[in-house]
């Protein structure tokens, strides 16, 4: 409706909006994935952490406030708070198994989204019919009251503003503290975090929780505050794309920032032509992320060098 | 297989198998249990759908044949130490290519109109399938070569990558069947054209299972041949083990990662050609049923053995078939299986960790008794 007042510029503004809308998924997946693999393994199954997450919030919010009779300005936060604890009982069972001898944690992860879907698409076809109450947001576009369609564009998850904080603080976590300075030492050459005296074990495994609690809360986004919505195909690969995006990012808070901004636009460049009547290619540019991710995979690999940045015992198996 | 020096080893390398598929079933018990269902009546529940009779077992064989080809996908590139998990957009790809040839054989257009539709064109039946069976192979192939070829060319990570095609896959199959090839008279869903009647692939003699049962079976033992009985599958399965002592022994590894890639990604896709040309008949959502990710799991559950994969499938298919029945009998939803693959998945990867912990099948060290003590002196 915005774009038929706006004519062409409803694109751009489309985008714009969907970029602040959509990329908070992304954003929290992304940076857990980086705590995950800063500690030298890889957590392929956030995919699943992130229906757990969606399913588990969205379920908390409706039973919230129709049958414990909470307000339903409370219970979408206690909603986003258990999405964060099922995913990080989802990162506990990744964290134990793929620190068995002899078992490789990308097949973990496979696994791991197969069991995390099943779960979700379980214990959530109760809650497809009814409606949760929703986040709320910040409406920023009031500020410059203007068009309405600005208004709607401009409306901010209290979640997005907490992600963006989210990234410095991790970047500053990595490069200023002592746990930090542990997290690399473990990813990068476990024998020396060994010889620091450091438990390579137990850092990963609280790495990997911590990674997949950030995960879940993507997962609450997706269910309660954009689409906002509880369905089975809530989270079309966006975990998956987050490994791929912190890649791209080099394994830096900062620049998966940046990334999943980048990877929310382009996700929302299908709707936005759609808003303003190009109907041409619906689902190949609604597969743009895919495209994307895939073509910035190809780009950023080498078959010559390690990536820089790369914390250097990814993907070996230890012990 | 069983000789004397190994017979431990093949013991070990199915008592585990065994022992998590069973130790998943006592979890999955838990679950049910947990959910307020009676575990032994689920247990029951499945087996007597799956298994239970000759009709029941010809709807798990039905189920188990795209299976065995979607399993190859992930269990042939194993062999070379590469994880792909793009079964399902190979198997879309292959339906996809093998409907385009199917519907232009059948009646010289891949959107025919109404004339064209009442004249189905004289080429044998079995030529168009057969055509058909090219292009699924051909398409699957291609569009896990490409995995393979970024993994060499590029480093690209090959998980990941063949996730992502799995999207891309879905989403120009939707693409195509929402405009190019879209049959207008299908208002429910968007779908292509339907083969003819006479250009489908035909079921076994009294039963309801159709020839796709007979193209697993045979590509398995053709793959286990492939993997274990030539040249090719031996500088395979070395580069596997050991990718830097392969380049040193001058073996072709990226030859090797390509080839390969294609292989398991046309067995992927004649899974679809055989999805398409005996069960839907034409191309739409529905062919996105799992059979991609639930071959991912028969493939580990097989430790990569193509012989294995068969039976491994007809187990799975069975557990895929009683979904229905758990559905209606026992209101329980549809996940129920798909929970039931992921504890068996997560169980099977444990027990990987297992092997050569337990005593009994390890080699008894023989220890030679000490030489007789003979106390020659040598003659100075």
């Amino acid at each position: 409706m915005a774009a038929e007042t706006l004519g062409w510029w409803g694109v751009p503004l489309g985008i714009l909006a969907g970029t602040l809308r959509g990329s908070a998924p992304f954003l929290f997946v992304s940076l857990g994935e980086c705590l995950t693999e800063k500690s030298g393994k890889i957590n392929l199954g956030l995919e699943g952490t992130l229906l757990m997450g969606a399913m588990s919030a969205y379920a908390i919010s409706y039973l919230g406030s129709e049958k414990w009779g909470m307000t339903p300005a409370a219970s979408p936060w206690l909603g986003v708070l258990v999405a964060g604890i099922a995913g990080m009982a989802m990162g506990f069972i990744h964290a134990w198994l793929s620190q068995q001898p002899k078992v490789n944690d990308i097949a973990v992860g496979i696994a791991m989204i197969i069991f995390g879907s099943g779960v979700a698409f379980f214990l959530g076809k109760p809650f497809i019919q009814p409606q949760a109450p929703q986040l709320p947001s910040i409406e920023l576009g009031q500020l410059f009251s203007g068009l309405p369609a600005l208004q709607s564009a401009l409306k901010i998850s209290p979640l997005f503003l907490i992600g963006l904080a989210l990234a410095p603080l991790m970047n500053w976590f990595f490069n200023s503290t002592r746990p930090g300075l542990f997290v690399r030492a473990v990813g990068d050459s476990p024998d020396a975090a060994l010889a620091m005296g450091v438990s390579i074990k137990k850092v990963r495994m609280l790495c990997i929780i911590a990674g997949s609690f950030l995960a879940g809360i993507g997962g609450a986004y997706l269910s309660l505050v954009y689409p906002g919505s509880w369905t089975e195909r809530i989270s079309s690969g966006q975990g998956l794309m987050a490994v791929a995006l912190v890649i791209f990012a080099r394994w830096n808070p900062i620049q998966c920032l940046w990334a999943s901004l980048f990877f929310g636009g382009a996700q929302s460049i299908g709707p936005a032509l759609q808003a303003v009547g190009i109907d041409q290619g619906y689902y190949l540019f609604n597969a743009a992320p895919y495209f994307l991710t895939l073509l910035i995979m190809i780009l950023t690999c080498s078959p010559k060098k390690t990536l820089s940045g790369a914390p250097g015992a990814l993907g070996t198996i230890s012990g | 297989m069983f000789s004397s020096t190994n017979w431990r080893k093949t013991a070990e390398a199915i008592a585990i198998p065994v022992g998590a598929l069973l130790f998943s079933l006592v979890l999955f018990g838990l679950f049910c249990a947990l959910c307020g269902k009676n575990p032994l009546a689920v247990y029951g529940l499945i087996y007597k759908s799956a298994f239970g009779n000759w009709r029941a077992f010809q709807g798990t064989l039905l189920r188990s044949a795209p299976l065995m080809l979607t399993a190859l996908c992930t269990a042939l590139p194993a062999r070379l130490g590469l994880m792909i998990i793009g079964n399902e957009g190979a198997l879309v790809m292959g339906g996809l290519a093998s409907i385009i040839v199917g519907l232009t054989l059948s009646f010289g257009s891949v959107t025919p109109n109404a004339a064209q539709l009442q004249q189905v064109s004289g080429i044998p039946s079995f030529v168009v399938l057969a055509g058909m069976a090219i292009a699924g192979i051909i398409a699957g192939g291609v569009w896990i070569a490409i995995v393979g070829a970024l993994r060499h060319y590029r480093a690209v990570n090959e998980t990941i990558s063949s996730l992502l095609m799995n999207y891309i896959a879905i989403a120009i199959m939707n693409q195509l069947v929402g405009g190019p090839i879209k049959d207008p008279g299908e208002t429910i869903k968007a779908s292509s054209f339907a083969l003819p009647e006479v250009n489908r692939l035909a079921n076994l003699p009294a039963t309801r299972i159709h020839f796709g049962l007979l193209y697993g079976i045979i590509v398995c033992i053709l793959a286990y041949i492939l993997i274990q009985h030539t040249t090719f599958g031996f500088a395979a399965r070395t580069a596997g083990g050991n990718v830097k002592a392969a380049r040193i022994a001058g073996l072709p590894v990226g030859k090797l990662t390509i080839i390969i890639c294609f292989l398991a990604g046309s067995c992927a896709g004649l899974a679809g050609m055989a999805e398409v040309a005996a069960v839907h008949g034409r191309v739409n959502e529905s062919l996105v049923a799992g059979y991609g990710y639930t071959g991912i799991l028969v493939a580990f559950v097989a430790r990569y053995n193509p012989i294995a994969c068969t039976l491994v499938a007809i187990l799975l298919g069975g557990i895929i078939s009683s979904g229905g029945a758990l559905q209606r009998n026992l209101e329980m939803p549809d996940a129920t299986v798909l929970v039931f693959q992921g504890l068996v998945f997560l169980v099977i990867l444990y027990s990987d960790s297992l092997y050569g912990r337990f005593k009994i099948f390890k080699e008894p060290v023989i220890t030679a008794p000490p030489p007789p003590s003979t106390s020659t002196t040598v003659p100075v």
